[in-house]
């Protein structure tokens, strides 16, 4: 996971240059929405994904364990 | 005169939250007032940083963007920020979270100074991004009083409303502080995100649906390109992917990241941070590009005919006259008035409240500059210590007001203009200002002087772009004029939106040499100790054996 998740953010950084949908809007996507469009909508879901396999995988813990609050605030008081 | 009632319910109902919070928050304390004690729950974090970042460009400029440029507004500035801003908020916001909770951090530029063991470096940087910020605030009035003075149609001049909004915003600011910002920039964030649905079904149903818009547009060759990116090349809808990398390094993003309770709240929001992008985008730029096909409302009319003009005469016309097409083509407010010919009034009105919510965004940046002032100046020049916790809270209000009053003053006399220009650009600063953070979390090796040379590149590069397009005039639309080649490259030219180098956004060299300089200054010159490095980089066997 050390050097797939790199990876994968890279690929899905890559992907945003979609080349191939640069000059026509068909298919139109249900009658409306030109296709490139659609494309960057299942683009910004992608990222949310990316974003969800990061918090499961590579979620820095160990910033959580360090970092003991200078004041604490009143909910962690009580 | 109605939509005007219900923005007016609106301005009331957020004034009374910032009152509300001051009731909330029983103690006088700096990080009480300026990081409401570090205590934002998970929802209030979520919908509030998000809101915090989103200004009146979100629905008023991606609609204006996309009546003129068509779909791509979506890939180049929503798409591409639903991945880097969550992930810039993973690598970096979570970080300054644990810094601050560990070393009592307040603002990055605290963070900065004790990284780098200088106290001198903070106040550059300091300077700096309140530079850059202040043009926002300005904006931000300038917006709250056109937008006011729009949805009361003309009833509520400028002047009036921008001083409505400054005062409403000042008030909350000053009551309620980070909690009372938090809070509102919350029930902004609901109201974004319920108006872009509400004005997506309401302005499709008014228009016949969009299935015969996008089929009118498609079949007029000067319309059918708003449908694809053939109109920019790939190199510039590349280097717009550097732009989001701004938002961290925005001193009330950056100081945002510090209110959260736990760490844990990070993630609902990085998860959910694309899905709510999406949500206020995707209806803003698909009306924005459907307001080609609403030739029945007559302002928009008027705008499409300057535009053909601009296109068919732009050539041959002056400069002068060009812009002046270019202003009468302007888009910003094509969604007030689909919303005015397509909505009911009562609903106008309530959607003319999350236009308004979209405006007044400028709340945590006043609040960042108050904090950054208070903490960073004030109290680091031994203010603190001389007259107490009390009278710096004080202090703070008191820049919420003089602040304001400044902002206003100037938004009643400067042209627009000039700050929009500042605004575009100091996206490009605070993108190549990111290269600190993530040089001082993950680099040892980064020093002060390195940090300076960055900082002071951006302030070069920033004003030396902004000198350039204003005094180079933009060419006609669809047109470059060149200025510097380098043999067959074109190394400079001004483009009718800004200016291109090598064919990229400003922003890529601007970062890229921010970069270079950070590296290469650094090797040059000495490291902090290796205590303030111990501290920030702790050795893995270090950690286990003090654990």
């Amino acid at each position: 996971m050390r050097i797939a998740l790199p990876v994968i953010v890279i690929i899905v950084y890559l992907l945003h240059q979609d080349v191939w949908f640069w000059s026509t809007p068909y298919p139109l996507v249900l009658g409306f929405m030109p296709i490139g469009l659609f494309y960057h909508v299942c683009y910004t879901l992608l990222a949310s994904l990316l974003m969800l396999l990061l918090v499961k995988r590579a979620w820095p813990t160990h910033l959580e364990t360090t970092a003991s609050p200078r004041h604490p605030t009143e909910d962690e008081a009580h | 005169m109605i939509p005007a009632f219900f923005v007016f319910a609106y301005l009331a109902v957020v004034l009374y939250i910032g009152v509300f919070a001051l009731r909330r928050s029983g103690r006088d304390s700096a990080e009480d007032y300026f990081l409401a004690s570090r205590s934002l729950g998970t929802l209030v974090f979520l919908f509030s940083l998000f809101g915090t970042n989103m200004t009146a460009f979100t629905i008023l400029g991606a609609s204006g963007h996309a009546f003129s440029n068509g779909v791509l507004t979506f890939g180049l500035m929503a798409s591409s920020s639903a991945l880097i801003i969550p992930l810039t908020l993973f690598l970096i916001g979570t970080r300054l979270w644990a810094l601050g909770k560990r070393f009592g951090f307040m603002t990055p530029v605290q963070f900065f100074r004790d990284r780098w063991e200088c106290g001198h470096i903070g106040t550059v940087i300091f300077a700096v991004q309140a530079a850059l910020l202040v043009p926002y605030i300005i904006i931000g009035v300038m917006g709250g009083g056109a937008t006011l003075s729009a949805i009361s149609g003309g009833w509520v001049p400028y002047w009036l409303g921008g001083a409505v909004v400054a005062l409403v915003v000042m008030g909350y600011v000053f009551f309620g502080g980070m909690r009372g910002t938090a809070w509102v920039n919350t029930l902004q964030t609901l109201l974004f995100l319920s108006f872009g649905a509400i004005a997506f079904g309401v302005i499709g149903r008014g228009m016949g649906g969009f299935q015969q818009a996008v089929t009118d547009l498609l079949s007029s060759p000067a319309t059918a390109p708003l449908l694809t990116r053939e109109r920019i090349p790939p190199s510039f809808f590349l280097s717009y992917t550097f732009i989001p990398l701004s938002t961290i390094a925005f001193p009330h993003i950056g100081i945002f990241c510090l209110t959260a309770r736990r760490m844990s709240q990070f993630k609902p929001t990085l998860i959910l941070y694309p899905l709510c992008l999406l949500a206020i985008w995707l209806p803003s730029v698909f009306l924005g590009v459907m307001a080609n096909r609403a030739t029945d409302v007559p302002q928009i009319a008027s705008k499409l005919e300057a535009r053909r003009q601009l296109t068919s005469q732009g050539a041959a016309l002056p400069a002068e006259e060009r812009a002046r097409l270019r202003q009468a083509a302007a888009g910003d407010d094509v969604i007030v008035l689909l919303l005015e010919h397509y909505a009911p009034l009562w609903l106008a009105g309530i959607l003319g409240a999350g236009i308004m919510a979209a405006v007044m965004a400028s709340d945590s940046q006043i609040l960042a500059l108050s904090t950054m002032f208070t903490e960073d100046i004030f109290a680091f020049y031994g203010g603190k210590e001389r007259f107490g916790p009390a009278v710096q809270v004080h202090t703070g209000r008191i820049f919420v007001i003089g602040l304001t009053v400044v902002a206003y003053l100037i938004a009643l006399e400067a042209p627009a203009t000039i700050f929009e220009l500042a605004v575009q650009y100091a996206f490009s600063g605070y993108a190549a200002l990111s290269i600190l953070l993530f040089a001082a979390l993950f680099w040892r090796g980064s020093t002060k002087w390195g940090a300076l040379a960055s900082t002071l590149w951006t302030v070069f590069a920033v004003g030396a772009v902004a000198i350039f397009q204003s005094t180079v005039p933009a060419p006609p639309a669809g047109s470059e004029k060149v200025i510097w080649t380098i043999g067959e490259l074109v190394l400079l030219s001004r483009t009718p939106g800004g200016t291109a180098i090598f064919g990229l956004m400003p922003v890529v060299p601007m970062t890229l040499i921010s970069l270079g300089l950070m590296i290469w200054v650094s090797m040059l010159t000495r490291k902090p100790g290796e205590q303030t490095l111990l501290r920030y980089f702790p050795q893995p066997a270090l950690t286990t054996c003090c654990a």
